[in-house]
């Protein structure tokens, strides 16, 4: 079996030799730069705009306006189209705005020879507004008179509740809690972060002829920017065509359309020039994605046994500027959390709004960090009032197989949550910490703490999910590989050539799967998100493979004269009875070249799934807390996932270390400021944005409790987003059994805990 | 790419000053840490530079037959790490420079242009505060002497004159000899940050009284600046709990920070009060003293 062995990744050589191209190292000839004129009020309206003396200057190609570009708006979130208009995603964009709605909203464009020449231009742009006052917040944007920054929204993007599906309406979670032996009651907010992805933004584009618009571009969807792109410039989509090679890092950012439409307009512009758009880290951080901030108050309704009987949530989501993901972040947040804890009754009510800050989409996680950050420090509070240990109250409300997902009415097809809770408890040495950190004085004090989380592996049944796989036999005996699944650092193509090598029967080495997404030729596949491309691609590619083989061995039959099926393909020797033995080399130079008999060898899949299956585990966390210098110190922190079948150990224990330490960032120190008066972002630079280096985070363990999913094709769930939603709420319940003070706002920095410090008398 | 307009290289110390007094608007280009950073910005009153980075005659450490220490001004942050004179006598340079930036950094940046840059976070300016350091400013009148206290004139300012450059540092034998010093910076990473606050202190015991101590704060004011009120409560005196209880309250006599977006002046109090208790403390230590 390769499925399930540590396989190298199949581009980790290139990578770490510097042979791997990113869209910023390919270029053309002739090719122009492009740079953004950015508003500098956050809230408003071009009044007057002169671009005269910017044209005018030597080495500048164009200048283009708001006046300039399309008038069709598009909607730039990364899911598959919809054919039910009603389920669209709310399309609020055009290329250029004179309608200013965050602070570095973009007005024109200019295209020029160099980089230094477009600035130059850029200075020379003169710009005048009329400004409104800035919207921030929820009470800001939903005030009654608030000014409207998308029209007829009343700034409210989608609202929605779901309720369990057992009868229970909103008054009976009420009441239901209203019955219990406790009810416990809190607030949390959640911050503004961005994905620090390493590979900025980028793109480059150019007219491949008359007709067809070619755009390169660092996206973790193809396909979807495909359409979008036709859609923005009113365009057939079969004549657009995105390329997508290698990629640094998407972490959710790339699951939009940002930088294509306006490539794709400035191709058709600039009569054949090749143009490139690279944005800076400071545009990365304010003018992509960043993560929505979340209100939420929750209810719980517990009994003396320890039994959670019902969950009520309510989320208020900042989607900034425009829509993006919109209200599905805080939609799927809510049905990602339901199966966690499932045989409480669950009442989950969300509403998202728009505001002048920037722009908030996908990011890993997808809203369930937020909503767990929430839930498991009220479990904490819970455990607590029960004098129940923290990790006997979870197991006791666990999900366990069979269990009815809340919201589908479904059983959960596999949860290792408690077998998880079991192995972390031991794996931590969790009842003797726990005892040891019980009472503490002193400065330096630790504490342990533990969090849960649970995660779909897919958008059903939300959106379409479907695959695609094409295989070709080389004359050489080796199997090109060609899916739609974006590969952006997760380590897809290498458990496909997995897959794919098991499954056809030829040697890992024999596999080559084509790292560069090209629409003109890739399958159709939605792209990276949802924690979905090797669970969703594995079905089409085990299908591919399964036709390979059949075509292979049909091939051989022709070629021995024993039936296919005496026929046997390992290891890419075919062997059969009398000590047949015939290597797939030697069969593929004879179906491509004998002069009548085979042909090429190929096959190709195209598959739509239509379940979903939910990934369990969580984070046990152990503290060292300085208080006088309100710094925490991890000591230890492990996550235990129930991914079902681990394809590749090593790469599974990447994306957790990964993922985790992307977590331990954003529960500690990452947080966009924004100044209340101009709405603009202050530390939009990885000097005042607070990412962690390799000196501030610690060894990251990770543990896994192998269930067998039976709906998916290699018994295998989600892993890519998983790691990231628990630790924050466990570092929290540390530093709460270290200190005594509980915080229910991220971040958890120096700064945030000497005002909890001073404020618990602490210092 | 840099929006450099006029680019020269100096072939000496005194051709770089010649350079500098026959264009006015030049800057000096050492490390770059600082010079490109602000060029990438656009900031064009960096777009003409005279490069020095090159001249091995600024990158010196030298011991000399007094005892006095010397510093080359083009001396990186590396080189301060790996100098067996800086790690022996006065380690607490080292130290300091050991935090600024991350590695790449600290290869290129250099002691001259970190002091020289004027911001009031800079890593080397307390330890060379402590120090007593001595900055030799080199103009086409010649050369001057003067303490980093006074070359400090505000955020971002030094007493540099248009066509002077500082050449090195200086520190005597009595300055340094029989200390224990300590350097702390309290920022929100370990690594590739600007600091909250960054505290050094030198001391030197006799018997176990505090015979000599200086303090220094970075960040806590709108230059680095010594802190001699609470030093005089020191001097003398037995150190131990009571002494650094003092020490805590009486250190913000001298200070001044700032509240900013960055950190609350509440919150940098605080963090002074700590730092210089455990600074102190350290230093103590290091100088062979016992806290009571």
């Amino acid at each position: 079996m390769i499925i399930g062995k540590s396989v190298t990744r199949v581009d980790a050589t290139a990578k770490v030799t510097g042979r791997t191209r990113f869209v910023a190292d390919s270029t053309m000839a002739g090719m122009r730069v492009a740079h953004y004129l950015r508003s500098t009020i956050a809230h408003g309206r071009v009044s007057r705009i002169d671009t005269s003396r910017a044209r005018a200057l030597k080495g500048v190609d164009g200048v283009f306006t708001f006046a300039d570009v399309p008038d069709t708006p598009f909607a730039t979130a990364g899911h598959a189209y919809s054919l039910d208009s009603s389920r669209r995603d709310r399309e609020d964009r055009l290329i250029l705005t004179d309608h200013i709605r965050y602070y570095g909203d973009e007005i024109a464009i200019v295209v020029a020879v160099d980089d230094l020449t477009a600035k130059k231009a850029l200075s020379l742009i003169e710009v005048e507004y009329d400004e409104y006052r800035p919207l921030i917040s929820g009470d800001d944007a939903l005030a009654p008179d608030a000014r409207e920054i998308h029209k007829g929204s009343g700034n409210c993007v989608g609202e929605h509740e779901y309720c369990s599906t057992d009868g229970y309406r909103e008054e009976d979670t009420a009441s239901v809690i209203a019955a219990s032996d406790l009810v416990i009651e809190s607030r949390f907010s959640t911050q503004m972060v961005h994905h620090c992805h390493l590979e900025t933004v980028s793109g480059w584009a150019y007219m491949d002829d008359t007709d067809h618009v070619v755009i390169h571009s660092s996206t973790q969807i193809p396909h979807i920017c495909r359409r979008i792109v036709a859609q923005a410039l009113g365009m057939p989509i079969g004549r657009v065509r995105i390329v997508k090679p290698a990629i640094g890092g998407g972490f959710g950012n790339k699951q939009d359309v940002l930088l294509e439409p306006m490539l794709g307009f400035l191709a058709t512009k600039l009569q054949g020039l090749p143009v490139r758009i690279e944005l800076s880290r400071e545009e990365c951080m304010v003018n992509t994605r960043i993560r929505h901030p979340f209100k939420v108050n929750t209810r719980l309704g517990v009994n003396r046994d320890g039994t959670l009987k019902a969950l009520a949530i309510d989320v208020l989501s900042n989607t900034g500027a425009y829509a993006s993901h919109g209200h599905s972040i805080a939609s799927a947040a809510g049905s990602k959390i339901a199966p966690l804890y499932p045989r409480a009754t669950i009442r989950y009510h969300a509403k998202t709004h728009y505001s002048n800050i920037p722009a908030a989409g996908a990011m890993r996680g997808y809203g369930a960090p937020q909503v767990t950050w929430a839930v498991d420090c009220s479990m904490e509070e819970a455990a607590r009032q029960l004098w129940m240990d923290p990790v006997d109250f979870r197991m006791k409300n666990a999900a366990m197989t069979g269990d009815i997902h809340p919201l589908s009415g479904k059983p959960l097809t596999s949860s290792g949550l408690r077998e998880s809770l079991a192995k972390g408890r031991e794996l931590f040495d969790w009842d003797y910490k726990r005892q040891l950190y019980s009472s503490q004085s002193g400065d330096v004090r630790r504490g342990v703490g533990v969090a849960c989380f649970s995660y779909g592996c897919n958008t059903w049944p939300v959106s379409v999910e479907i695959a695609g796989c094409r295989m070709i036999l080389n004359q050489d005996g080796s199997v090109n590989v060609h899916t739609g699944a974006a590969e952006i650092g997760q380590g897809s193509d290498t458990v496909i050539a997995q897959i794919a090598a098991e499954t056809i029967g030829v040697d890992i080495k024999h596999v080559h799967v084509i790292p560069t997404i090209d629409t003109d030729h890739t399958p159709y596949d939605p792209g990276a998100f949802a924690s979905r491309q090797s669970h969703i691609v594995a079905y089409a590619v085990i299908e591919a493979a399964q036709e390979l083989r059949q075509r292979i061995l049909k091939h051989a039959s022709e070629m021995t004269e024993f039936s296919s099926r005496s026929l046997r393909l390992k290891n890419s020797v075919i062997t059969g009875g009398g000590g047949l033995s015939i290597s797939l080399e030697d069969l593929a130079l004879h179906a491509y070249y004998h002069k009548t008999s085979g042909q090429q060898i190929t096959a190709e899949a195209s598959h739509k799934v239509t379940h979903n299956a939910y990934s369990f585990g969580c984070t046990f966390v152990e503290v060292e807390v300085d208080i006088p210098l309100c710094s925490v110190k991890i000591l230890n922190i492990l996550n235990v996932h129930d991914a079902g079948q681990i394809l590749n150990p090593t790469l599974a224990k990447g994306q957790v270390q990964g993922g985790v330490g992307m977590a331990i960032a954003g529960a500690m120190s990452e947080e966009l400021l924004i100044d209340p008066e101009s709405g603009k972002i202050r530390n939009n630079n990885l000097l005042d944005y607070k990412m962690p280096t390799c000196a501030d985070l610690p060894d990251i363990e990770a543990a896994f409790v192998e269930t067998i999913e039976p709906k998916s094709a290699c018994g295998h769930k989600s892993l890519g987003e998983p790691p990231i939603i628990s630790p924050a709420p466990a570092i929290r319940n540390a530093i709460w059994h270290a200190t005594g003070v509980k915080v229910n706002d991220l971040p958890m920095g120096p700064k945030e805990l000497f005002v909890h410090f001073s404020q618990a008398g602490l210092i | 790419m840099f929006a450099i307009e006029n680019y020269q290289q100096a072939h000496s110390i005194e051709d770089a000053v010649q350079l500098l007094n026959e264009n006015p608007e030049a800057r000096l280009l050492a490390g770059g840490t600082d010079v490109l950073v602000r060029l990438r910005e656009g900031h064009k009153q960096f777009s003409h530079l005279i490069d020095i980075h090159h001249l091995e005659e600024l990158q010196q450490i030298t011991l000399q037959d007094n005892g006095t220490l010397t510093i080359g001004a083009g001396v990186t942050c590396t080189q301060l790490i790996k100098s067996e004179l800086i790690q022996q006598h006065i380690p607490v340079l080292a130290q300091a420079a050991d935090m600024l930036g991350g590695p790449q950094v600290r290869n290129a940046a250099t002691l001259g242009g970190n002091i020289c840059n004027g911001a009031p976070s800079a890593e080397n300016a307390s330890p060379l505060l402590v120090l007593n350091t001595q900055v030799h400013v080199l103009g086409s009148e010649g050369e001057r002497i003067l303490p980093v206290e006074k070359f400090y004139k505000g955020p971002g300012r030094v007493d540099l004159s248009s066509g002077e450059l500082v050449t090195g540092f200086s520190i005597h034998h009595e300055d340094y000899s029989n200390t224990g010093g300590d350097f702390s910076k309290y920022a929100m990473r370990n690594a590739m940050d600007i600091a909250t606050i960054g505290c050094s202190v030198v001391c030197r015991m006799d018997e176990n009284r505090i015979d000599d101590i200086r303090i220094a704060f970075t960040v806590a004011a709108p230059v680095p600046t010594r802190c001699r009120m609470a030093e005089n409560i020191c001097k003398g005196a037995v150190p131990g709990a009571a002494l650094l209880h003092d020490l805590a309250a009486v250190v913000h006599e001298d200070l001044k920070p700032r509240d900013s977006w960055r950190a609350s002046k509440a919150f940098r109090q605080h963090i002074i009060s700590m730092l210089v208790q455990r600074v102190a403390a350290n230093a103590i230590n290091k100088a062979g003293g016992k806290l009571l």
